[in-house]
């Protein structure tokens, strides 16, 4: 379970979160909605560790723990995952050595064994398959002359290796045909379970037509300023978010 | 900055008069006569000729290590499918050399019994190609040459095995060395040659290196010039000279690991229609090590293509040089030609400087040149560290990878995975002020 309270975020002298609350239960998946510009991005590089953010007040709780303190490896190490919503590009790496890198240093930060070759394989050879990805492709440098599409898979690819507590999806569907939207959400909902949350970040309704949310929350001015069901989510589509940016002072 | 009188020997320009006059009797007398005169009127380059503006050798050199042979010599492990020629502290060793192996079309000589022949052929290869003529270094190295190894390769002959010259400096005192060193080879043949520059033990050696090579019509030539870790102290110079006839292919990378001063000049000459070079460099430098590649590439005939691709990694207070000059002769149409030079920069007093230039007299062509210098991207970073790998682990990778892009392109498999580690365990000791 994902508890943030009364959290304060400053870029600079910029104030961009301002007393947000929000509680994301195990196997709860919530959607926050809301406006250009309001912090929704803030929003999960703070969870996530990013620098450049000020936290003058509030806490990040990850089944109980603090996290803010955290090094953003060791956040992921304890199941935190963000889903960018622009993977980057990362020429000279091949995307096998970085998925091997990666699930290997999360064990070790848990004190778990790293996986030999053969058995990381099998396991990468199965989460590609069932999200359509070929092999071939993992052997190409990281994301380098993917398309949306395929960046975005690749990123579905990673959190099932890496099996999260908590995932954040920051506008997953930006830049994704209605096809592509559709493989990457088949593959989010495969990663639901019991004992995990999301947070699905999105502008937009449809996104949530193939992740079905079960809370939803409007974002505006910084904190959350409506929570309600998924009926919440057709409303905004057709009223706006004007009754919530002209709310706030 | 200091005004120094051109007409005033320094120190060590007439420490090297000396040793000129050692070395006068030993051969080709004519070409080092000449060589030397050339050299003495130009003197040691400062930064004042603009070919060596951003490594002042006259103010580095400032006395001249004893020229030397050394005593006995216990060789490193041989790269797997090699065959390795050892020059050692200027003097070619046969004894410890793979001589009996070489392949049939494959004839080797040493320098110094070509210079003692006064082998009209072989002399007059050994002069300087045009576009290398004004450099007092290579003239220098011509005057003083003590030895080196001349391969000739027949003819259509494919040489499977990769020839290694290994340029050994044995350390202990610190000693001068001039070696030249001339790679014929015949058309259509092939041929994979490596030049490794290693330190025994480290020492404030002075190397003065050149490696000619003359590539006939339709031949394959892959080279490496390993430039392995040195003092800082030391001061190593390689010039490496190419001329490549009509379809002929070079392809050249430079590996230099924190070697001291080191300069590596390429003089290249695309002397036959639709011949080719690719030039690749990595440098990992680290400490107070300065590498500058300052290379000229010549495109004297029609439909010829060349590439050059220079990655740097600067840490500590190192300093980086990259100078390319890309010049297309009148009538040198169709010309390909794309240079690029990037440098990351580790550290907030590191240094790189970057000057690509192209030169064109004819006016169908296609060239471009690229330089970027940068610290490691943000985005690139925080996306691997939020997928768990600790910030130190996640800049290795992205340094590994942005050096192993050209590394990549190497032929040889074996050669690839030795690069790759050296990389890898540069990484690993980085930080400790190398």
């Amino acid at each position: 379970m994902i508890e943030i309270k009364n959290l304060h975020v400053s870029i600079g002298e910029r104030k961009i979160l301002d007393g947000l609350n929000l509680t994301v239960k195990d196997g709860e998946v919530a959607a926050i909605m809301g406006p250009n510009g309001t912090g929704k991005s803030t929003l999960s590089y703070v969870i996530s560790g990013r620098e450049g953010y000020d936290v003058t007040e509030g806490e990040v709780l990850l089944d109980g723990e603090n996290i803010l303190g955290l090094e953003p490896h060791e956040r992921a190490a304890k199941g935190v995952f963000l889903a960018f919503q622009y993977p980057v590009e990362i020429p000279g790496v091949a995307t096998m050595t970085f998925l091997k890198a990666a699930v290997n240093a999360q064990r070790r930060s848990r004190g778990e064994e790293e996986l030999q070759t053969p058995d990381f394989m099998k396991m990468v050879r199965e989460a590609s398959t069932k999200l359509g990805i070929n092999m071939d492709m993992l052997k190409r440098a990281l994301n380098v002359g993917f398309s949306g599409g395929e960046k975005k898979r690749m990123d579905i690819l990673q959190m099932s290796l890496l099996q999260p507590k908590f995932g954040i999806l920051d506008e997953t569907d930006s830049g994704l045909d209605i096809d592509a939207l559709r493989i990457v959400s088949e593959g989010v909902n495969a990663l639901r379970s019991p004992d995990r949350g999301f947070l699905v970040i999105t502008h937009y309704q449809r996104l949530l037509d193939y992740i079905k949310p079960d809370t939803v929350h409007v974002m505006a001015k910084g904190k959350i300023q409506k929570t309600g069901g998924p009926e919440l989510a057709l409303e905004l589509e057709k009223s706006g978010y004007r009754d919530y940016v002209g709310e706030a002072a | 900055m200091t005004v120094q009188a051109i007409d005033k020997k320094s120190e060590a320009e007439t420490a090297l008069a000396g040793a000129f006059e050692a070395m006068k009797g030993k051969g080709a007398s004519a070409l080092r006569q000449a060589s030397w005169e050339f050299f003495a009127r130009k003197g040691l380059p400062t930064r004042r000729v603009e070919a060596w503006h951003y490594t002042d050798l006259r103010a580095s050199l400032r006395s001249v290590a004893p020229l030397g042979a050394p005593g006995a010599i216990t060789l490193p492990p041989a790269t797997d499918g090699r065959l390795r020629l050892v020059v050692a502290d200027g003097a070619f060793r046969p004894e410890l050399s793979d001589v009996a192996a070489l392949p049939a079309g494959v004839e080797l000589s040493s320098l110094a019994d070509v210079l003692a022949k006064d082998d009209a052929a072989v002399l007059a290869a050994l002069g300087l190609p045009e576009n290398a003529g004004a450099d007092a270094v290579v003239a220098l190295n011509a005057a003083l040459m003590q030895d080196g190894v001349v391969l000739r390769v027949a003819p259509a002959t494919e040489v499977a095995k990769t020839i290694e010259i290994l340029l050994l400096s044995t350390g202990g005192e610190a000693r001068s060395s001039f070696t030249r060193s001339l790679v014929l080879v015949g058309d259509g043949a092939k041929a994979r040659i490596v030049e490794t520059s290693l330190a025994l033990t480290p020492s404030g050696a002075q190397e003065n290196h050149v490696l000619a090579f003359s590539i006939g019509a339709g031949a394959e030539v892959e080279h490496i010039a390993d430039i392995g870790p040195q003092s800082e102290s030391a001061i190593r110079l390689f010039s490496l000279l190419v001329t490549a006839q009509a379809k002929a292919v070079f392809k050249s990378l430079g590996f230099i690991e924190g070697g001291g001063l080191v300069r590596r000049q390429i003089f290249a000459r695309l002397a036959g229609e639709e011949a080719s070079v690719a030039l690749d460099g990595v440098s990992l430098l680290g400490g107070k090590h300065h590498a500058d590649t300052t290379l000229v590439v010549e495109h004297a005939a029609a439909n010829c293509k060349s590439r050059e691709r220079f990655r740097s990694v600067l840490d500590g207070q190192s300093t980086g040089v990259f100078q390319g000059k890309v010049v297309v002769r009148p009538g040198a149409q169709k010309t390909d030609g794309s240079m690029q030079s990037r440098a990351l920069l580790l550290s907030e007093n590191a240094t790189m400087n970057n000057k690509p230039e192209l030169e064109i007299f004819a006016d169908d062509v296609v060239c471009g040149h690229g330089a970027t210098c940068g610290r490691l991207d943000a985005d690139q970073l925080f996306y691997l560290v939020a997928r768990g790998l600790p910030k130190h682990e996640a800049e290795a990778l992205l340094i590994e990878g942005f050096a192993g892009e050209i590394i990549e392109a190497i032929g040889e498999e074996a050669a690839r995975d030795v690069y790759f580690e050296r990389i890898r365990s540069w990484l690993a000791n980085r930080g400790d002020g190398k």
